[in-house]
């Protein structure tokens, strides 16, 4: 295996990281824009607690994709900023606002005005980001970005305004809050009704990805055929029964409200669902100009940045264990002081 | 304006925004564990309390930073996608590098902040001093990927392409120490002056508040010590620069003639056509010696280099000058305090000294920002010195004043909310003190 097969695959893993630790975090945020009733504000709390001492760690797996990206394949990352820069540049909007709207609101002055005023930010930049997220994954899929000699020829709004790259912008935003409700259900566990809230919301959100999924998968037919024809494969038929395995179990946990199981079972639904299309995407980085190998930069810097990854997964996994050992081990308490 | 005026503008206001951030991302941390580590020791809790509050304040502007950071990673193939294409598989690595030192920083300022009553004191500030070591080495790997624009080595260029790289060389390229030891002090010096400001500030209007008086004299260590080894950095910087970048040695130093015994120009107006400096107060022979050791030395001018090479004169020579102008005043100020301290064997409060540390608060920022001014515009028309211009490098996208006037609003705003936030956090909320130990020393 190439080193840049070995770092394809580390993307994806990264992608993966990012989608069941970031998602969740945007998810928080949708849920908090959706926040309402007696409980909204107490929702709040408890969102921001789960999300607060974690989210900035959990941003950098999206920041390690990108440096990924343009160390390991320097001219995908040039062509994809080209052909996205408008749907990228407000993925940048969202992220700006995102956090410094959360950060904001719990640094600012408590009154009701003010939160809620940081909380429509928040919940709105939650809702946004992981749109044109999904949008640009999209498009990347799509096919109809077009390179030829290194040049981007399909201009700047290929792919992205298709009605496949906005299913997929849906469909993040629904797995993200599904994630993120499922992950509550556990965060929340010492009180009853609001983790019954979440609960109501993860099983709403979780029936409603089935309908999103298939709308995804029909208009790939015609909005990526790449993908749908590795989606079509053997192995994907079985991925995807694994998938719709894990889908199910996590609303029967989540019915059943054996919510530890549910927030297993949506995470191996999520990181299935990312798996199923980097290998139906594969060997492709843009379908269908440019591959991996294709864009590949010089042997010497892909085996020296295997080598970093390999020792920093030393350093990192270890304290990321760390970080969720002390503040999700005694989920909800609660206690106020920080 | 161009797009490549506007693509030159949006990467340089969202460089000079972010730096703000990753500067204190670097230097807090270290005050922070400075301040507990003394709490450790002392058992004051005003030590820990002052740590808190630090911690408060950090918390805001750290997350403004890793999010201005992203912008910052996205706009490099947003913008100089050219750049990015050819550049990117021999300065990925310190990128990569930093991501890890980017992600043990958050997670453990996330420990930091959130694990005061969660994790054993000891561990409390251990996972402090881990949030101080990779918040400076996340610093260090992002300016060896800049001292390689100005110093490009490890790779070739066979028929304009890019071969045989060598990412280790190219991070240990020429410039690298210099930039890297010039930008960390600069950190250090700017953290320290901007909080020592801030508690003489408020020393200004109770001089009986132990906990300012105790906070000041932490930052205030802090900015003695790094002040006098960054004047010494800057002139190794500087004898770097004259070496590797005549023509950007030459905007600083408002220089035209080549020519030995050159004089040192601070000031003035450098005037391109007339090929002089006018107006401005002259050192003699101190360029040459400054440069190179040798008060005869031949100092090459801008009449030596290509017209259509010289950086923009103006903009460097001038941000240059108030680059080091601030660096002497804060060095003149520490020297002062540090006097007085040594003389009164406590922490001084004098009035007058007071005044001058609030003055001298953001100088340490505006020496910052002016030295980037310095770098970057002075490395043009080049991105990567002497391979790549700038303009090579710029996306084809058209209507690049829409994404400049967006984040430019955006961090305008963001700015003023944070000015509020940080004021109310600092001034609203009434420290404990603890009146009894006013007399003793830091």
């Amino acid at each position: 295996m190439g080193f840049e097969v070995i770092l394809a695959y580390v993307m994806l893993a990264a992608l993966i990281l990012y989608a069941l630790t970031g998602g969740a975090d945007y998810g928080g945020g949708m849920w908090d824009l959706l926040a309402f009733g007696p409980r909204a504000r107490r929702q709040r709390e408890v969102i921001a607690e789960a999300i607060g001492p974690i989210w900035e760690a959990n941003h950098v797996w999206l920041i390690l994709v990108i440096v990924l990206i343009f160390t390991a394949f320097p001219p995908a990352f040039g062509l994809i900023m080209t052909a996205l820069h408008i749907p990228m540049s407000l993925i940048l909007v969202g992220i700006v606002l995102r956090g410094a709207s959360f950060v904001f609101r719990k640094y600012d002055t408590q009154r009701d005005t003010v939160h809620r005023r940081w909380s429509r930010v928040f919940g709105i930049a939650s809702f946004l980001t992981p749109f044109f997220l999904g949008l640009c994954l999209g498009a990347i899929a799509s096919g109809e970005i077009r390179v030829a000699d290194g040049v981007v020829m399909s201009g700047f709004f290929a792919g992205w305004t298709s009605p496949f790259a906005i299913a997929c912008g849906l469909f993040t935003q629904g797995l993200f809050a599904f994630l993120a409700a499922t992950y509550l259900t556990v965060d929340a566990k010492d009180l009853p009704e609001i983790q019954e809230d979440f609960r109501l919301r993860a099983l709403l959100s979780g029936v409603s990805l089935a309908p999103a999924a298939a709308l995804v998968f029909v208009l790939s037919h015609s909005g990526a055929p790449v993908i749908f024809s590795g989606l079509v494969e053997w192995w994907a038929i079985l991925l995807q029964g694994a998938t719709s395995v894990c889908a199910v179990g996590a609303l029967a946990s989540l019915w059943m409200r054996h919510f530890r199981w549910a927030r297993v079972a949506a995470a191996g639904q999520v990181t299935l669902i990312l798996l199923g299309w980097g290998l139906a995407q594969y060997p492709y980085l843009v379908v269908p100009d440019l591959t991996f190998a294709g864009a590949a930069t010089d042997a010497s810097t892909l085996r020296l940045l295997v080598w970093t990854l390999a020792i920093g997964a030393i350093v990192l996994f270890p304290s990321f264990g760390y970080l969720f050992h002390i503040f999700k081990r005694s989920e909800a308490k609660l206690e106020q002081g920080e | 304006m161009s797009d490549f005026m506007f693509a030159r503008s949006q990467m340089a206001m969202s460089l000079a925004f972010h730096i703000i951030f990753a500067v204190v991302g670097i230097g807090m941390p270290l005050l922070m564990a400075m301040s507990e580590g003394l709490y450790l020791r002392t058992k004051k809790a005003i030590y820990l309390d002052l740590s808190k509050r630090w911690a408060k304040g950090t918390a805001i502007l750290f997350a403004v930073g890793a999010v201005s950071g992203t912008v910052l990673s996205f706009e490099l193939g947003l913008l100089w996608p050219g750049f990015m294409e050819y550049a990117g598989g021999i300065i990925g690595m310190p990128f990569s590098l930093e991501g890890f030192a980017f992600f043990t920083e958050a997670i453990f300022l996330g420990i930091y902040l959130y694990g005061w009553d969660r994790i054993p004191p000891l561990a409390h500030w251990l996972s402090g001093i881990m949030v101080a070591i990779s918040g400076m080495l996340s610093g260090v790997f992002v300016v060896t990927a800049n001292a390689w624009m100005n110093a490009p080595t490890g790779f070739d260029i066979v028929d304009g392409k890019v071969v045989n790289i060598d990412p280790i060389a190219a991070m240990l390229n020429p410039a690298a120490l210099q930039q890297v030891v010039h930008m960390t002090l600069a950190a250090y010096v700017a953290t320290g002056f901007a909080v020592a400001g801030i508690h003489a500030f408020f020393l200004l209007r109770d001089r009986t508040s132990t906990f300012h008086r105790r906070a000041m004299g932490v930052a205030l260590a802090l900015a003695l010590v790094s002040i006098p080894l960054q004047i010494v950095s800057g002139d190794l910087i500087a004898k770097m620069v004259a070496e590797r970048q005549p023509a950007k040695f030459a905007a600083m130093e408002g220089h035209y003639r080549t020519e030995r015994g050159a004089p040192i120009i601070i000031g003035g107006i450098p005037d391109d056509e007339a090929m002089e400096t006018k107006y401005a107060i002259k050192i003699p022979y101190g360029l040459s010696f400054l440069a190179h050791g040798d008060p005869n030395a031949e100092v090459t001018g801008l009449e030596d280099i290509p017209r259509d090479e010289w950086p923009n004169t103006k903009v460097v020579h001038w941000a240059f000058d108030i680059m080091v102008g601030t660096g002497f005043l804060m060095l003149f100020i520490a020297l002062w305090a540090a006097w007085r301290w040594w003389r009164l064997k406590r922490l001084p409060d004098d009035i007058w000294l007071l005044r001058a540390l609030v003055f001298a608060g953001p100088l340490g920022f505006i020496a910052i920002e002016a030295g980037w001014f310095v770098t970057e515009v002075g490395r043009q028309p080049w991105i990567i010195y002497q391979v790549m211009r700038t303009e090579e490098a710029v996306t084809p996208m058209p209507g690049l004043v829409v994404p400049f006037t967006t984040f430019t609003l955006l961090y305008l705003s963001l700015s003023v909310i944070l000015v509020f936030l940080l004021k109310r956090q600092f001034v609203e909320t009434d420290p404990v003190d603890e009146p009894a130990e006013v007399a003793d020393g830091v």
